[in-house]
């Protein structure tokens, strides 16, 4: 019987699924996912972790203690950095410690530290130590690696080409159509591949930092503003792990679909774009989430496609508290695109977030037709 | 050009006669305040951390007092300390404030910048004085800690109640007025003998606490709602690890020199943290390790709210408290934070200590849960 690996469907792996699903199997594992986030881990997480930590990583307690009994290891690497020079944020970096002494009688944690920090082989030296762990010799944990590096370069690209990430769930649901519900405890992968041939990008560590590859992916041009009308278009910033957890957030996302609104995400801007805005920082930010959001939000400011922009926060959290604000000034400053922080933590009741949701619609939708009068309100 | 600076507990002691030797014309923010707070709240983000808060309240009152640039320390995370001086620079650019900010980055060893930063403040000549300075910053915060350490010790055990705190008081009232290293040499030999010279009661044994935690809030007296003099009022000695001088000789001097570190702590914390994670966390559990091996009575850990890396220690904790026997109390500030309700969570925690030593001699170790 193969080894259980139990990965908590929380944080990063709404990042770094399609990689460590595929690594995963490659080493001869088996996967098993935690139930999509629900009120009982939810609570669960509430309950044991402490108060003051961020809903993300409450949550992410929750996704583990749904996986204890289960399995015969449970995923929770120590994640130092994912890129150079750069962090992602304390409580990822103690997060082993902080569910080992928070729950109690847990099978063995793979707890791995991923510290690209001063190397982009860092991710490889982890995965060789991953596959140690799980009796695995370094040439297959190599060769594991590469594919599963592979499978995440297709996940990225397809983000980068407008598929917004993990919102399949809504297709299969639409597709079985009997009223029975996709089955969402598998662990999704992403669609189907339908962009340019498999193979066209460099298979090195360095694609985790989502180095767009010159040449290979042109965004498709803008429609220019003022000619054809086009449907209404939001910027959705915000942790991965926040806006496509859809307990969490919501369900923003569908709730924008329905609405029928366009969604742009960090993660649809390449690294290039992201760069040339958050370069022009005097001081770069040092974490990577940070840079990330700033110069995508600034990215699409700039380029005009966007209508609105919305900022999802967890209560508490750190580094959107000043990325953020970084962003709002920046946009309120030198852009005329309206902005609202929506802050979710688990007393959010939904009819509160919805108002603000809808008011916020309105208001875009307003300005749109509007745009040329007089303010109403004087 | 007239500089200022944010305060941090004692560190203007070391820091105005540095800019008084370097020729540079210095205001200090009036001590950490209520308005101070109060401006910083009006014009900080909500979810940052209470430093930041405090800090652009200082610079703020330092404006409004003639200041025009800001000396600052940077940082290059995972703690948002690093990111500070550019929030400054936005914030205080949108509030109004045309002020200048100087960074000295020490991260990396990156002297080269931090060269350049003093040559352009001063000239050429006194990057010569630099080494010199840095030697004389790093001696005198280290008296300044050794006298705090000092006033922890004595008022503990201080027949007439008060004393230390009016000497503490009046030494830090007259370091504002210092101008040079020589100086404030004299006014630390002055103030440590009249604290030697008070009454004490030699043999009582008072309860000795440890204060673990977020390096601001730790040191900082206002920050702090002045816990440590309230715990010596009490009749506790306390002991805090984590200090100006610490910081800056092994943190900043040490580090970027590559000279051997005292890490004790960071060994003490291996097994229950693994690895830096930022800010004080490693500290902050290292520290509770060592504490309890030399048979303190409780640690006290305080940090800001929303503080990442003393979350993940927060959660750690309590493992140790059961593991190695030692309380653990957590206090947690921010500007919301009422000073009747914090001190009431100290007194019982006191008392809890209190009991806990009693039942140990007579009954064999035996205490009741205080929780």
């Amino acid at each position: 019987m193969s080894t259980k690996i139990g990965i908590p469907r929380s944080l990063f792996y709404f990042k770094f699924i399609p990689l460590w699903k595929s690594f995963f199997t490659e080493l001869g594992a088996e996967i098993v996912v935690s139930e999509p986030t629900n009120r009982r881990i939810l609570d669960d997480g509430v309950k044991s972790c402490v108060d003051e930590a961020c809903l993300p990583v409450k949550l992410f307690h929750g996704h583990v203690l749904n996986l204890k009994d289960k399995v015969d290891y449970i995923f929770v690497p120590r994640f130092t950095s994912i890129s150079r020079n750069e962090y992602i944020c304390p409580e990822f970096g103690g997060l082993p410690d902080m569910v080992r002494h928070t729950l109690k009688d847990l099978p063995p944690l793979i707890d791995t530290e991923i510290n690209m920090r001063r190397s982009e082989n860092g991710a490889f030296k982890a995965a060789e130590e991953i596959a140690a762990k799980l009796d695995v010799g370094r040439k297959d944990a190599r060769h594991a690696f590469r594919t599963a590096m592979n499978n995440y370069c297709d996940f990225r690209y397809q983000a980068l080409c407008g598929v917004i990430p993990f919102m399949n769930i809504e297709v299969t649901r639409r597709i079985q159509g009997d009223g029975s519900r996709g089955s969402l405890c598998e662990p999704q992968e992403p669609s189907p591949w339908i962009g340019p041939a498999r193979g066209q990008f460099p298979r090195t560590a360095s694609v985790i930092q989502e180095n767009r590859p010159s040449g290979c992916f042109e965004p498709r041009e803008p429609s220019p503003r003022s000619t054809s009308p086009r449907s209404t278009q939001i910027a959705v910033i915000g942790h991965p792990y926040n806006i496509y957890d859809r307990y969490i957030s919501m369900d923003l996302l569908g709730k924008l679909k329905k609405f029928d609104i366009g969604i742009k995400t960090v993660e649809m801007v390449g690294e290039e774009d992201i760069n040339e805005y958050s370069s022009k920082l005097k001081k770069p930010l040092f974490w990577n989430y940070g840079r990330k959001a700033y110069g995508a939000a600034l990215h699409l400011a700039q380029k005009g496609e966007i209508d609105g922009m919305i900022c999802v926060t967890s209560f508490g959290c750190g580094i959107d508290s000043f990325v953020y604000d970084l962003i709002e000034r920046k946009v309120r400053n030198e852009y005329e695109i309206p902005f609202i922080i929506m802050t979710v933590d688990e007393h959010s009741g939904e009819a509160g977030f919805n108002t603000r949701l809808e008011a916020f619609i309105d208001m875009l939708s307003w300005r749109k037709s509007n745009e040329n009068d007089v303010s109403s309100s004087g | 050009m007239k500089m200022t600076f944010p305060h941090l507990g004692n560190t203007y002691i070391s820091i105005k006669p540095m800019l008084n030797e370097l020729g540079i014309e210095c205001v200090i923010p009036p001590f950490n305040n209520k308005r101070a707070l109060e401006l910083g709240t009006r014009h900080v983000p909500e979810m940052a951390c209470l430093p930041l808060k405090i800090n652009i309240g200082n610079y703020i009152q330092a404006y409004e007092l003639g200041a025009d640039t800001i000396l600052m320390a940077g940082g290059c995370g995972p703690c948002r300390f690093g990111y500070y001086c550019e929030m400054h620079r936005e914030i205080l650019r949108d509030a109004g404030y045309n002020m200048e900010i100087i960074t000295l980055e020490f991260a990396n060893g990156n002297f080269n910048r931090l060269a350049s930063v003093v040559h352009r403040l001063t000239g050429s000549t006194a990057l010569l004085k630099v080494p010199s300075l840095v030697g004389q910053i790093a001696k005198t915060a280290r008296r300044v800690d050794e006298l705090e350490m000092l006033s922890f010790k004595i008022r503990a055990r201080e027949l007439e109640h008060g004393a230390v705190d009016r000497f503490y008081r009046d030494f830090r009232e007259k370091a504002l007025k210092v101008t040079s290293f020589k100086e404030i040499s004299n006014l630390l030999d002055e103030t440590g003998e009249l604290m030697r010279s008070i009454k004490q009661d030699q043999k009582s044994a008072p309860l000795r606490v440890g204060i673990v935690g977020e390096i601001y809030t730790g040191i900082d007296q206002f920050a702090s709602f002045n816990i440590q003099e309230k715990l010596g009022t009490l009749g506790v000695e306390v002991d805090r690890k984590v200090t100006v001088s610490n910081w800056i000789i092994e943190h900043i001097v040490k580090k970027s020199l590559h000279l051997h570190r005292d890490m004790a702590y960071a060994e003490a914390a291996k097994p229950w943290l693994g690895a830096m994670i930022g800010g004080h966390a490693q500290e902050t559990i290292g520290n509770t390790v060592l504490y309890a091996s030399n048979n303190y009575d409780g640690v006290i850990q305080i940090f800001p709210f929303s503080c990442m890396p003393e979350i993940v220690a927060e959660s750690i904790l309590p493992d140790i408290e059961r593991e190695l026997g030692i309380p653990v109390l957590t206090l947690i500030i921010d500007e919301m934070t009422g000073e009747a309700g914090y001190l009431t969570r100290v007194e019982a925690f006191i008392d809890m200590l209190e009991s806990r030593r009693k039942n140990q001699k007579y009954e064999g170790g035996w205490s009741l849960s205080w929780n």
